[in-house]
């Protein structure tokens, strides 16, 4: 039972994860993209839909990526390149991708999808506990470790991460030291949306196999606040997204052995568990403030 | 936030409603609180409006209108004016949370009908209320659920403690008591309608306390998946969900609206509308049975008597029936009260949650 809860949690962390990774990428390049819902949910019907025509989920999560990706360059283009507001491109990209996603999956509606199953190495996952856990998921649980592993390195411990992170705390300077500020957040916009569609594609690929209109149901919502309370740091967003998905599992398994808790007041712990804790462990203003993108949402406009 | 989001996409949605009008009879007009592709609760709506103009004729006779995604509320109010002010002869408003605005529309236009589901407010001669008795099939599944479980308790995923969601609860464990008056029932409240990812959770939370039935009352096919991976029953909800689980699926409670559509907008053509309270069940054919399968023949045999038994006016809620603290509610063949039933809000003995009040 031990080993079914804690993989329960997993797969409710990962999507999340994932896609709050993506979008912590983008806001640390200065970009604030409110679109991840819409990307997600591009992604959920993207991937579902070839991995049932060609019946491969591999092929699924690659295209969902892709679409996520092409998906965010809308919301390049327009914020990057047209300069609109970036506060109201990102709802819009939003309410796009729910309306159009719906379009597109009218056909795969009461239809069983394809799953990705989980991978299984002999010996290593029948140790007693943590083997299902560490040896027996599927793939993408493991991409999103290294997902959060890989951007942590990057953004700290490489140079290209230092130049990503100086053009989202001054853009201007870095313009001025000859930095393409519009190329790098393009950069990082796409790999946002990749991400935003890959989490997307688990939800339809591997969490609930299927295609429901609205199936995200604001999960990426969930991820931008995410990143947001745990300050812009890779591991306090897995943390934070396991912290979430612990308490979502642990709260129904409350209801079902009958607590006398009300079930209200349960379901509203995921959110408020997640925000105390990540609260208190930002609560040093000054480390706060040095992880903050200072230039977060602003517009930039090259003078020359 | 996502209900501004919701209300904005309402608003485009309505903009983008052009639905081009022949020289149709009548129009119709639906109002749902979901996609029409959730394949539960709204889907079934939309069925039925289509089986509806395919039964009248198809779009040269009836013109069909319909917004999807509708938040309740004062939002919904906005919806149905623009609706009755584009030519709508009938709307139906198919969630409990458009009552008031329905009522509050419909004052305003007295020569629209107005159709709302699941509520009991008709302020106005030109609203009509409509419901299905879906705790009948409710408890038939109880009646399966208690033959075909070894563990002798089922998993019950709820969403919110309305009087509908409470009768099901009731009926279901009332029609487990005839098989085994031991039976257990575990409710999780998932507090949503719709969000797959949470209803999966919930299965299998209850399946890892060791239910090996699961029924829900929660409008994705999420809980059917599971169950069908864990390799346990379930149940399907408004529609047959047979396909996300063929080893796996005993039966679904289908909500069948198309027959009383047809009906109440054929009324709106020849001009006999007029305003009616309609509770209908597996009599009048509003709540169908998905076909029994994956049980024993004996089992489909029970389950099939008790449906010839409801559809011969049986009433699931008849006593002796006790609340869950043990005290009488109803007397050995008493019939519960229609009004007390559509405002139930306790539970009957033998079921392991607390209600949420």
């Amino acid at each position: 039972m031990f080993e079914a809860i804690v993989i329960t949690i997993a797969t409710a962390a990962t999507p999340i994860l994932i896609a709050a990774i993506g979008e912590l990428v983008v806001e640390r390049s200065g970009v604030l993209n409110l679109g991840v819902e819409g990307m997600m949910i591009m992604g959920a019907v993207t991937g579902f839909g070839v991995a049932l025509t060609t019946g491969s989920p591999w092929l699924g999560f690659l295209a969902a990526a892709i679409v996520g990706a092409l998906f965010s360059l809308l919301f390049g283009f327009l914020t990057l390149t047209l300069v609109t507001n970036q506060v109201a491109t990102g709802l819009a990209l939003t309410l796009l991708g729910l309306g159009v996603s719906g379009m597109i999956g009218e056909a795969f509606v009461g239809q069983p999808g394809v799953k990705m199953g989980s991978i299984s190495i002999p010996v290593l996952s029948d140790i007693p506990f943590v083997g299902k856990l560490l040896f027996g998921q599927d793939p993408i649980f493991y991409l999103s470790i290294l997902l959060t592993f890989g951007v942590a390195w990057f953004l700290f411990r490489t140079r290209a991460g230092l130049t990503l992170r100086s053009v989202g705390d001054n853009h201007a300077s870095a313009h001025a030291l000859g930095i393409n500020v519009i190329g790098i957040r393009y950069l990082a916009v796409m790999f946002g949306g990749a991400c935003a569609g890959l989490a997307g594609g688990y939800l339809s690929l591997v969490y609930t196999t299927q295609w429901i209109e609205n199936m995200t149901a604001g999960r990426g919502w969930i991820a931008l606040a995410l990143v947001v309370f745990a300050s812009w740091r890779p591991w306090r967003v897995l943390a934070g997204a396991y912290l979430f998905g612990a308490v979502s599992i642990g709260q129904l398994h409350a209801q079902a052995l009958g607590i006398g808790v009300p079930s209200q007041l349960l379901s509203s712990l995921p959110y408020l568990a997640t925000v105390i804790v990540l609260v208190l462990i930002s609560r040093n203003r000054r480390l706060t403030m040095v992880n903050t993108p200072a230039s977060l949402g602003r517009p930039f406009v090259p003078d020359r | 936030m996502r209900k501004t989001l919701l209300s904005l996409a309402t608003a485009t949605a309505a903009l983008a409603l052009a639905t081009v009008a022949a020289e149709a009879k009548v129009k119709a007009c639906f109002i749902y609180v979901g996609p029409i592709g959730d394949f539960g609760w709204s889907y079934q709506h939309h069925q039925g409006a289509l089986e509806m103009q395919k039964n009248l004729g198809g779009e040269e006779q009836v013109e069909l209108a319909y917004l999807e995604s509708v938040p309740e509320g004062a939002d919904a109010e906005r919806a149905l004016e623009r609706f009755a002010r584009s030519g709508c002869n009938i709307i139906f408003t198919t969630s409990f949370g458009y009552m008031d605005a329905t009522n509050a529309v419909a004052g305003k236009f007295p020569d629209v009908k107005f159709e709302h589901a699941t509520g009991y407010k008709r302020d106005h001669a030109n609203v009509a209320t409509y419901n299905s008795k879906f705790h009948e099939g409710r408890y038939v599944q109880g009646i399966i659920a208690a033959k075909m479980s070894k563990a002798g308790v089922a998993g019950y995923i709820a969403s919110f403690p309305i009087p509908e969601v409470v009768m099901g609860i009731n009926a279901f464990v009332l029609g487990a008591q005839t098989v085994n008056p031991d039976f257990k029932l575990k409710v999780v409240w998932a507090n949503t309608w719709f969000d797959p990812g949470k209803e999966a959770n919930a299965a299998k939370a209850l399946i890892d306390q060791g239910v090996d039935i699961i029924t829900q009352h929660t409008d994705s096919t999420a809980p059917m998946q599971v169950a069908a991976e864990r390799g346990i029953k379930a149940f399907g909800q408004a529609s047959d969900m047979i396909a996300f689980g063929k080893e796996t699926q005993l039966t679904a409670v289908v909500d069948n609206w198309g027959p009383y559509y047809t009906e109440r907008v054929k009324a709106v053509v020849d001009g006999i509308w007029s305003q009616v309270d309609v509770w209908g069940g597996m009599k009048e054919g509003h709540v169908v049975m998905a076909p029994f399968a994956n049980m024993p023949d004996d089992v489909k045999a029970a389950a099939e008597a008790a449906v010839e038994k409801i559809k011969g006016g049986f009433e699931p809620f008849t006593g002796p029936v006790a609340k869950q603290d043990g005290s009488e509610w109803l007397k050995d063949g008493e019939r519960a009260d229609n009004g007390v039933l559509l405002g139930l809000n306790f539970y009957v003995k033998g079921v392991d949650d607390k209600l949420p009040q």
